[in-house]
This record gives structure tokens, sequence and C-alpha cells, in this order.
């Protein structure tokens, strides 16, 4: 069972120090490997670790770390910047606020090696202002690494400086893309820009800018101190080390994990997070948030790596890995996503701006009962449009969740248009709430709890529900205990 | 800029004008500037907007530009008790749909409303990290967890007197 075992990367100090006491950080080897980098290693050396290692970044892209540093470090200006992105933006995660809130010395540690192997002295937090306990955190870690001569000038008496400071998100997910973060750093609406220039050409105030993400960052501290060669041994030929998950939905144990890349999507779903709840059927699962997109039974023995996840027709974002049973209707999660996507997209270009809003109005269509066959072939059609034709990651994975649902749930997209049924009984409009007399024993309990009063019948006699004034809220069929009332 | 009068006292303009002077009065400065301002008044309606632009030496439509691009920036105020429902991937699977539509009937407001005594307000979250305890609800800072449909009334009642 070995092979199921969790293994703390990332999460290695989180919920074990203070992490507002800089001493329990540095008594866990915090620093170490900034001292190390600084006193035994050359920039070109820290680079070259970092190569090694294999590590990618955990963002979402899996772009090599090293090789983004190198293109950093060979970018000369006055003036260069390490950004980290802690916008985390995905509907449903939430590793990188605990990595901040946890360990948030491991993050500025890592950005000021980062600093030194690019040549930069200013490092950014991008940070969500729905966080205000890792602000805090981090603006206490700040306070006291700079006390301790961890941070500042002359780290470490060389004669390397290195100064973080925080800047805020305002809640627009689209700021989680890297050219957007820069602008809504530099005080402007967070709109995407054409790459090339990447921003370690041209980002922050036209400097060259390394941005990397939270997790991607911490896992920079240990690469250091146990090297390269004990890091490229965990996880698969492509994808090294560890990924952080936000398991939820419908599993009975939800909350973070880490499992090494390779592990299975069963052993995450059914080992360490303890099945399906209520014991019903397992139906999909959802990785990479709204880029992403829904697995079905045929994946659970994939290994977990980037490639396998694209390759299957999602993707690993940022780690958000929601359960869904057999009561979650796949076109209704694939409108969810849609929903959420139409609202962030920054409206700057056109197929995302529109074509996105038209996917939508067809997947409502459709959960009312109201679609047609060929509103089939159009959402595939308009799908691989906007993928192929909008200018940034938004809305170029956007469409993610419809074509994985379509792929893997076609017969329920179907059951929906020609039966006007929904096989998960979600969608509210093709469904009816209705009791069964011969099941009703008259205990009143529906009546009680209907907050509409839709439902009426006398003391020990068979209830009816009156659908006009229903509001199919499912209240009633939770608390009947005999069964008694069904979905139609 | 003659057209601000109305509203605004001098004291809440004052604040405004220190807030930007923190912050050099500069440009890029917009949104830690919009963050402290809507921190202090609760809200960004034109006319603080509009001193905002004069003081950064920017345009109106800029600033205004900037506040609707971000959802965190509000120009209405919010009731007494701000109630905030996840709608993260975690609660919708777990039925966050169904209590907000239960909070929409009781309170007989939609999203990004006031009830017309200013005591609720609703409005829309995704995901406060707390995905164990979906579906997940906040009234100001408070987080009820696993709410359903009919928690909703107990809810509310607990804020009827206050
Ligand atoms: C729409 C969109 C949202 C994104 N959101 C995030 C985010 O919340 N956090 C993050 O680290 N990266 C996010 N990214 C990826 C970043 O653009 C960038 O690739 C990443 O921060 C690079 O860091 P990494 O190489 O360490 O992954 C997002 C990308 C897109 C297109
Ligand atoms: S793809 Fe969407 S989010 Fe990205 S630039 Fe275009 S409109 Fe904006
Ligand atoms: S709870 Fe069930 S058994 Fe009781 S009255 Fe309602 S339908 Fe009948
Ligand atoms: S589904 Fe809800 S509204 Fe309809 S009868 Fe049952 S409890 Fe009442
Ligand atoms: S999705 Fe609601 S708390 Fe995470």
């Amino acid at each position: 069972m070995t092979k199921y075992k969790q293994i703390r990367i990332v999460l290695n100090n989180c919920g074990v120090i203070d992490p507002e006491n800089i001493e329990e950080s540095i008594a866990r080897d915090s620093y170490m490997a900034l001292g190390k980098c600084i006193t035994e290693m050359t920039p070109q050396d820290v680079i070259k670790e970092i190569k090694e290692s294999g590590l990618r970044g955990r963002g979402g892209g899996g772009f090599p770390t090293g090789l983004k540093w190198e293109i950093a470090s060979k970018n000369h200006a006055d003036q260069k910047y390490v950004v980290c992105n802690a916008d985390e933006g995905d509907p449903g995660a939430f590793m990188d606020r605990s990595v901040l809130e946890g360990d948030p010395h491991a993050v500025l540690e890592a950005m000021a090696i980062c600093g030194y192997a690019i040549g930069a002295t200013k490092g950014l937090i991008y940070i969500r202002a729905e966080y205000p306990m890792a602000i805090k955190r981090l603006k206490i870690a700040i306070d006291q690494a700079l006390e301790y001569g961890l941070l500042g000038n002359n780290i470490f008496g060389s004669k390397f400086d290195f100064n973080i400071e925080l800047r805020y998100g305002a809640g627009a997910f689209v700021c989680g893309e890297e050219t957007s973060l820069i602008h809504s750093m530099e005080g402007l609406r967070g709109e995407p820009t054409i790459k090339p220039p990447f921003p370690a050409e041209k980002g922050y105030l036209g400097k060259p800018t390394n941005v990397n993400n939270v997790e991607t960052f911490a896992c920079v501290p240990i690469i250091i101190r146990k090297g390269a060669s004990w890091f490229n041994k965990i996880g698969t030929e492509k994808s090294k080390g560890t990924k952080v998950f936000a398991l939820a939905g419908k599993v009975n144990n939800v909350g973070l994990i880490e499992v090494p890349m390779g592990t299975t999507l069963r052993e995450v779903i059914f080992e360490i997070g303890g099945g399906i709840q209520n014991g019903k059927k397992f139906k999909a699962v959802q990785t990479g948030g709204p880029s992403g997109g829904c697995l079905t039974e045929k994946h659970l023995d994939t290994p977990i790596d980037f490639d396998n996840l694209i390759a299957a027709g999602s993707m690993m974002g940022s780690g958000g890995m929601i359960v869904m049973d057999e009561d979650n209707c796949m076109v209704s999660v694939a409108k969810f996503y849609l929903d959420f996507t139409v609202e962030e997209s920054c409206g700057k270009c056109s197929p995302c701006r529109i074509g996105n809003k038209r996917l939508y109005e067809l997947l409502e269509r459709i959960t009312k009962g109201q679609g047609v066959m060929d509103d089939l072939q159009r959402l595939r059609n308009m799908s691989n449009v906007i993928k192929d034709t909008s200018l940034c990651g938004l809305g170029q994975t956007s469409p993610n969740p419809v074509l994985s649902t379509l792929d893997n749930f076609y017969d329920e997209y179907v059951a929906h248009i020609k039966d006007h049924k929904c096989p998960a009984g979600q969608c509210k409009d093709l469904m009816k709430y209705f009791i069964i007399a011969e099941n009703c024993v008259g205990c009143t309990a529906c009546a009680r709890v209907c907050p509409v009063g839709a439902i009426t019948g006398e003391k020990k006699e068979p209830h009816f529900i009156n659908s006009e004034i229903c509001i199919k809220c499912g209240a009633c069929m939770e608390r009947c205990k005999f069964d008694a009332i069904i979905i139609k | 800029m003659s057209r601000i009068k109305v509203k605004i006292k001098e004291k809440d303009l004052n604040i405004i004008k220190e807030i930007c002077k923190s912050f050099n009065n500069e440009q890029g400065e917009l949104i830690n500037v919009l963050h402290k301002t809507q921190e202090h008044f609760g809200y960004l309606p034109a006319e603080i907007q509009e001193v905002v632009a004069k003081e950064l030496e920017m345009s109106v439509a800029k600033v205004y530009g900037v506040v609707t691009f971000y959802s965190f920036f509000t120009m209405k105020p919010k009731g007494k008790f701000p109630i905030s429902i996840c709608t993260g991937t975690a609660c919708y699977v777990r039925g966050a749909e169904n209590v907000l539509g239960e909070f929409k009937r009781q309170l007989n407001i939609e999203v990004g409303e006031t009830t017309p005594d200013g005591k609720f307000s609703l409005s829309c979250l995704r995901c406060v990290g707390a995905c164990g305890l979906a579906p997940v609800v906040l009234v100001g800072d408070k987080t009820y967890g696993r709410v359903s449909p009919e928690g909703v009334k107990d809810i509310l009642a607990e804020y009827n007197d206050k």
C-alpha cells in the first residue's frame, strides 16, 4: 500500500509550524536553501539544479520552471521582477491559500532564490483580496524575514538584495493569467495581451518578469536542500514531484491531499477519498477547473500527470478535483462552468465574449428540454472555433467542460433533447415531484418541511404535491422516510 | 470638476484625498486606492470615483473602467448583514443552487440587491476554502456549513431582532 501514501513536500510544514513565528520555520530548515544558493552556488548552478529536478509549473500550464528561469536570466535589464501568482481563481480550490497560510516562508525563500538565479532584486506577490488570513501571515512573515536579515539588503552578508511587496487582486478570474496579472499590478483593468512578448522579456513596468505559481515556488527550497536527483525520483517520467489537490464533492473524505505524480484517480478517489458518499455510484471527476474536463470510470486507472490528463481531455489545472455521483447531471455541470466563464471573460476578444455566451444559451436550452439534435453539432463546432481563436488561455480552454461531457456523456445530452428527461434528476425544468399514494403513510413530515406549502393532505392520509406551487427544492424527498416521494 | 457637489461631505472628501496621498497620488496604485476607499466607505459610488480620478489626475472613465472590471468593487451599498452564498464547484455539486434560490425567495431580492430596509444583501462568492462543509453560506464574517434550503429560515431568524 506504500504506493498510495501521501508524500508531503509542499505541505511539509503546513499545520506543523506556527506560521507567525519565523524561528519555528528556521528550525525546520527554512532559508537554508537560500543560504546555500547565495554562499555556495552561482546563479547558473541554481538554474541547472531546478532544470534537472524536472519541476514544472503548478499554476496549470506545466511549463518547465528551470527553463523559464533561464530565459529570464538571459534577458538583461536594469531591473527585473519575480512575481508569485497567488490569485487562485479556480472556484473549488484552495491549495495555494493553504500553503501561504501554513508555510509562508517557503514561498518567500523560493522567490528570493529565483531572484538570485535570474538577477532580480524585487519580488511581488499578487494575492486575492479574498484571502485576508493569508495576507496577514505573509505580511508578518516578510517583516520577520527582514528583521532576521533573510530578506532585504545584503542577505547572508552577501551583495544580494531582495525585497518583497504584496499586490492585491480584486476578484477577477482572468487576472490569474500572467499578462493580465501584470496589468492588474500596474493598476489597470486586468485584460490579457498577446504573447509574445512573454513576461520574461517584457513584464511588469516593461521589465523582464518571472511569474510562478505559489505551489511551484513551494517546491524550490526542498529541491535545493535535497538535490534535483532526490526530487526527480518522485513522480512519472515527464512530471516530477508531487501535486496538491483540493479533493471535494461527493467523496467521503474531502480536503487537501498531496500525492506523487503518477498516482491514479482511483487511488485518490477510493483510497484516499474513501469512496463515494452514501454508497452512491461514482460518475465523474472534474479536474482543471473551468479549463478542464470531466473524466469517467474509464479514466480511473490513468496515472495523474500533466500529459496524461491532457490526453484524456482534461488538464491538471491548479489542483481542484471535484467528484460527482449519479445525481449530478453532466449537461448542468458543463453549464455551470460556462456560466462561470461567461461571467469572468474579460470581453476583449469576440470568440470568448460572444461564443461562450452562445454556448451557454445552447446548454440552457437543452437543460430546459427545448434543445434539438443539431444543437450537439453546433456545440462542438462553436467550441472548436472558440478554442482556436481566443486570445488568452481563458477562452482557449473554456469549451473543455462542454467537449469532455459531450465525449463522455453523449447519451445524457440525447436524453435531455429526445426524451425531455434529465437522467440524474437535476434539471428542474424537466422534473416533477410526485407522491406515490400507496407508499405514503401520511406522517406530514414533507408538508412541514416544504418551504412553499405545496403539499397538502390529512394526517395518516396520502399526501399530494401541487406542482403549480412546487419550486422543486427537493426538501420533501429528503425528509420522507418511506420512499413515497419520487421525481418523474 | 464642478460636478462634485452632491452627497460628498467635506470630511469624506478629505478622507479620500488622504488615501490617495498615502499612495503618492500614483496612477499605478489605483487598485490599492480603491481597496482602501471601499474599506472605508463600504462601496464606491460615482461621486467617490470622481474624486479619486481628480486626485490621481486621470479620467473618470479609467477609474470607472477599473471599478466595474473587478467584482470585488461595488457601486451599491451592501446590507447591514451581507449574505454571501458560495457557488464554487464543490458547493454547486452539493446543491448551493437550491440554497441560493431559497434565500432569493425568502428575502425577495436578486443577487447583488439589498432588501428595502437595508438589512440583508445577497451576493455569490466562489470558493471560500471550506469545501468540506459545502454548501457554505457566509453572513458577514460568520460561516454556515452544510446549509440546506430548509436551514435558510433558521439562519435568517438569527438576525431578525438585530
Ligand atoms: C484564465 C487563466 C487563469 C489562471 N489562473 C491562475 C491562477 O489562479 N494561479 C496561477 O498560479 N496560475 C494561473 N494561470 C496560469 C498563469 O498564467 C501562469 O501560467 C502561471 O502563473 C505560471 O506559473 P507556473 O509556471 O509556476 O505554473 C492562469 C492562466 C489562465 C489562462
Ligand atoms: S479569451 Fe476571453 S478572457 Fe481571454 S482575452 Fe479574450 S475575452 Fe478576455
Ligand atoms: S413524508 Fe412521505 S410518508 Fe410522510 S406524508 Fe410525506 S410523502 Fe407521505
Ligand atoms: S420539492 Fe420542495 S417545493 Fe416541491 S413539494 Fe417538495 S418541498 Fe415543496
Ligand atoms: S466551493 Fe464552496 S467552499 Fe469551496
